[in-house]
């Protein structure tokens, strides 16, 4: 459920948003959006009871508004591309350089942040060693120790959420899988619940198990990617080679469900487009021992005393900051935070399904952030177990979708991406997208990389990098 | 330590034997859209298609001499079908989101296959099926100029990659490729971090404005002879974002084009053995 009310001014709204963030409710995104000629500001905040979305208008044609960075850490990459998008400036902010815009380079220096006798900046990206997105980091340090770190995400920059205005709401299901391609399912999921919300229809049984299947396989494979690249990085060769091959064959299990790899074209508004081409037996029988293979290489691999000791204590997230940020999915549940919108708002077939309770971290370092997504692996087989036996045999399973052609409206939409919570904000008008925002769990926590790295040296960059398991596309969009 | 010993034997060789020996995976992978042969003979007259509600963008071609053609063009998304005088798909805007497929599989289908001919293509023009009298002799003299550039590589081949604005999944199919599964290094094949010693660039994404001048300097950076292969269908045209960002052509001299979104690793590892003359 989402709830929308206005505040009179941006002081109205950043006195009611500390309020609701008193009272626990999390910061979840702030946006400014051009709405009849105007900019109006709109911030989410997280609760048990939904979505709920504050919004102030801006004084016709003004330039600045007081930032609620000061006041909200969070805000402080929004704040950034508001400026960017919108050109208009949050008075108070801390740092305006340019986040997402390319801009021109002088745009983009940086003043040396620590100094001292030996100092010096490592710039590593946005072209880096190895296959990675692209971008850049640049490391503060005297040799050893990293004292600071910045990192640039304007490199690709594809305005995904400009792109999505003037799309049939059919057609925008496509683009949402292709903001962050390696979270395709969960944010097709998220968009598709605010188009439901919006024209209000409800999904078919059997959709919101087939939804439920695919979201945890792509869960699985993220986070099997996580523990390929931590080993690979601590020189296990034959473990990256498992996990690797573990990875592989969960893409091809996905591949052989719907056709594509990534489990893109199977969410569509309303429900889902096919039902499994595997069989349940089918299905049941390959995951049942690629679910015993992953637990015995996890187990394995927790207990490689070499591996461990490069990520215990590394890349420390403290439960303070973390709740604070609201830092999402494995990163904030290593730290004490756990708000996984498939238990605290659930949706699809979630509310369903038994997930057993989660163990309660607080250590927050690299090697818990590995535990967490080695928990979550395990309850994702065992939730894909049980959707699977509650799905009708194919042909039994009618419909598959609902009509869903919302014709003006706005909602919020969220699911639980591998990365953490996944938030479309869609308005619709006249049955095409006035406006559409997401917003990645790696927008979201990739900001907190820059407080982690205390006492790390730049040896362990790669596994504070792995352990994070963002995607840069999710995060410049 | 030795436990690993012995879990890296559990599943015995799981590595594919693909080109030497055919793959079944390869064989079976879900590739763009493409026209049922015969489906359409040209100048036919094609019956006006019934059409799913909100599936129409603006602009669909006026002039389309084929009875219905217009409402065929509105099916696809990114513009991929074209229906001027004969139906043809350009796999290089091909999404895979199957609409078309859907909507008339009278006339479309899903092409099979990673590593079929034609699944990477040596012209731009040759991503369009069925195939123009023309492109042949393009094809045919883009093969001549690239074998003459890539004799030098013979059976050791340094790859360097580079995201120009993916989203992401392009970046996974790649990394793939170095698990045990594909496993590239036992065809010679080595990913470099370094563009000094790099043969072949791989592209991914969409081309955006930030990556203009990174692609450009790491393009410049490598040696001659060198080939570039644009990985996905984002880097081909733009994909869905082709509004504004129409690939990576612009921007480094494309050899091999490479649709998918995004291509298997089996299509990524075929572009490969293409772009270095060890596969037609």
């Amino acid at each position: 459920m989402t709830m929308t009310s206005t505040e009179p001014t941006v002081a109205a709204l950043r006195d009611t948003l500390r309020s609701r963030v008193a009272d626990g409710m999390r910061f979840a995104g702030l946006f400014a959006a051009r709405v009849d000629g105007g900019i109006t500001l709109s911030a989410h905040v997280a609760g048990p009871d939904g979505i709920e979305t504050l919004e102030a208008p801006l004084p016709p044609g003004a330039a600045s508004y007081p930032a609620l960075t000061p006041v909200i850490g969070a805000a402080f990459w929004y704040e950034r591309v508001i400026r960017d998008e919108t050109g208009v400036v949050p008075d108070g902010h801390p740092r305006l350089a340019p986040l997402i815009a390319p801009g021109r380079p002088e745009d983009h220096a940086l003043p040396r942040h620590v100094a001292g006798y030996g100092m010096f900046t490592i710039p590593h990206g946005p072209v880096r060693s190895g296959v990675f997105e692209s971008m850049e980091y640049l490391v503060e340090t005297p040799g050893e120790a990293i004292p600071h770190l910045n990192m640039r995400i304007f490199y690709k920059h594809r305005g995904i959420a400009a792109r999505f205005a003037g799309l049939t709401v059919s057609d925008g299901v496509l683009l949402a899988e292709r903001a962050e391609g390696i979270a395709s399912v969960a944010h097709a999921l998220a968009y598709c619940h605010a188009a439901e919300a919006i024209a209000g229809c409800a999904v078919p049984r059997a959709a919101a198990l087939v939804r439920v299947v695919h979201a945890e396989l792509e869960r699985i494979a993220n986070h099997l990617d996580v523990a390929m690249r931590l080993a690979d990085a601590a020189g296990l060769a034959v473990a990256a080679a498992r996990f690797a091959l573990h990875k592989e064959r969960v893409l091809r299990l996905v591949g052989a469900m719907c056709g594509s790899r990534f489990g893109r074209g199977v969410i569509v508004p309303g429900g889902i487009s096919a039902f499994p081409q595997l069989s349940q037996g089918e299905l049941l029988a390959a995951i049942g021992p690629l679910d015993k293979q992953v637990a015995a290489d996890s187990g394995a691999l927790m207990g490689t005393s070499s591996f461990l000791d490069r990520l215990r204590g590394t890349g420390p997230l403290t439960p303070d900051r973390a709740r604070e940020h609201g830092a999402l999915g494995p990163v904030g549940k290593a730290s004490g935070y756990a708000d996984d919108a498939r238990t605290a708002r659930p949706y699809d077939s979630y509310p369903l399904l038994a997930a057993a309770p989660a163990p309660r971290h607080t250590s927050g370092d690299a090697m818990t952030r590995l535990r967490v997504r080695f928990e979550e692996v395990a309850q994702a087989f065992r939730l894909i177990g049980q959707a699977l036996s509650d799905l009708p045999e194919r042909g039994q399973a009618s419909p598959l979708r609902v009509p869903c052609d919302p014709l003006d409206g706005r909602a919020v939409g969220w699911a639980e991406a591998p990365q953490g919570e996944v938030l479309y904000d869609l308005a619709v008008e006249d049955a095409r997208i006035a406006r559409c925002q997401p917003r990645s769990a790696s927008f979201h926590n990739l900001v907190l990389m820059h407080e982690v790295f205390a006492g790390d040296i730049l040896t362990d960059f790669p596994f504070i990098e792995a352990s994070f398991g963002l995607s840069v596309a999710g995060a410049a969009l | 330590m030795s436990i690993w010993v012995l879990r890296g034997l559990r599943d015995g060789i799981v590595t594919a034997r693909w080109p030497g020996r055919p793959d079944e995976y390869a064989a079976s992978w879900r590739g763009p859209a493409t026209v049922l042969p015969d489906a359409v003979p040209p100048g036919a007259v094609l019956p006006n298609a019934v059409l799913p509600g909100g599936l129409a963008p603006d602009g669909a071609a006026a002039g389309s001499a084929l009875a219905g053609g217009a409402e065929l063009e509105r099916l696809c998304p990114t513009g991929a079908i074209e229906a001027v005088d004969q139906l043809r798909v350009d796999q290089g805007r091909c999404v895979l989101c199957g609409r078309c497929v859907a909507a008339r599989p009278d006339l479309f289908t899903w092409s099979r296959g990673a590593t079929r001919p034609g699944a990477a293509a040596l012209a731009r023009r040759a991503l369009v099926v069925p195939d123009e009298p023309e492109t042949d002799a393009a094809v045919a003299a883009a093969r001549a100029a690239l074998a003459e550039r890539t004799t030098a590589l013979r059976r050791s081949v340094h790859v360097r990659h580079v995201d120009a604005g993916s989203d992401g999944s392009e970046e996974w199919e790649i990394q793939a490729l170095l698990g045990p599964v594909y496993d590239v290094q036992r065809l010679g094949i080595f990913f470099t971090a370094s563009p000094r010693h790099a043969d072949v660039l791989l592209v991914t994404g969409a081309g955006t404005v930030g990556m203009t001048g990174p692609l450009r300097a790491t393009y410049d950076g490598m040696p001659d002879p060198k080939v570039v292969i644009a990985v996905g269908t984002d880097a081909v045209s733009g994909g869905l974002l082709s509004d504004r960002l129409t690939g990576v052509d612009g921007e480094v001299p494309v050899d091999v084009w490479l649709p998918g979104s995004p291509p298997s690793p089996f299509g990524i590892l075929n572009a490969l053995l293409i772009a270095t003359g060890r596969l037609r």
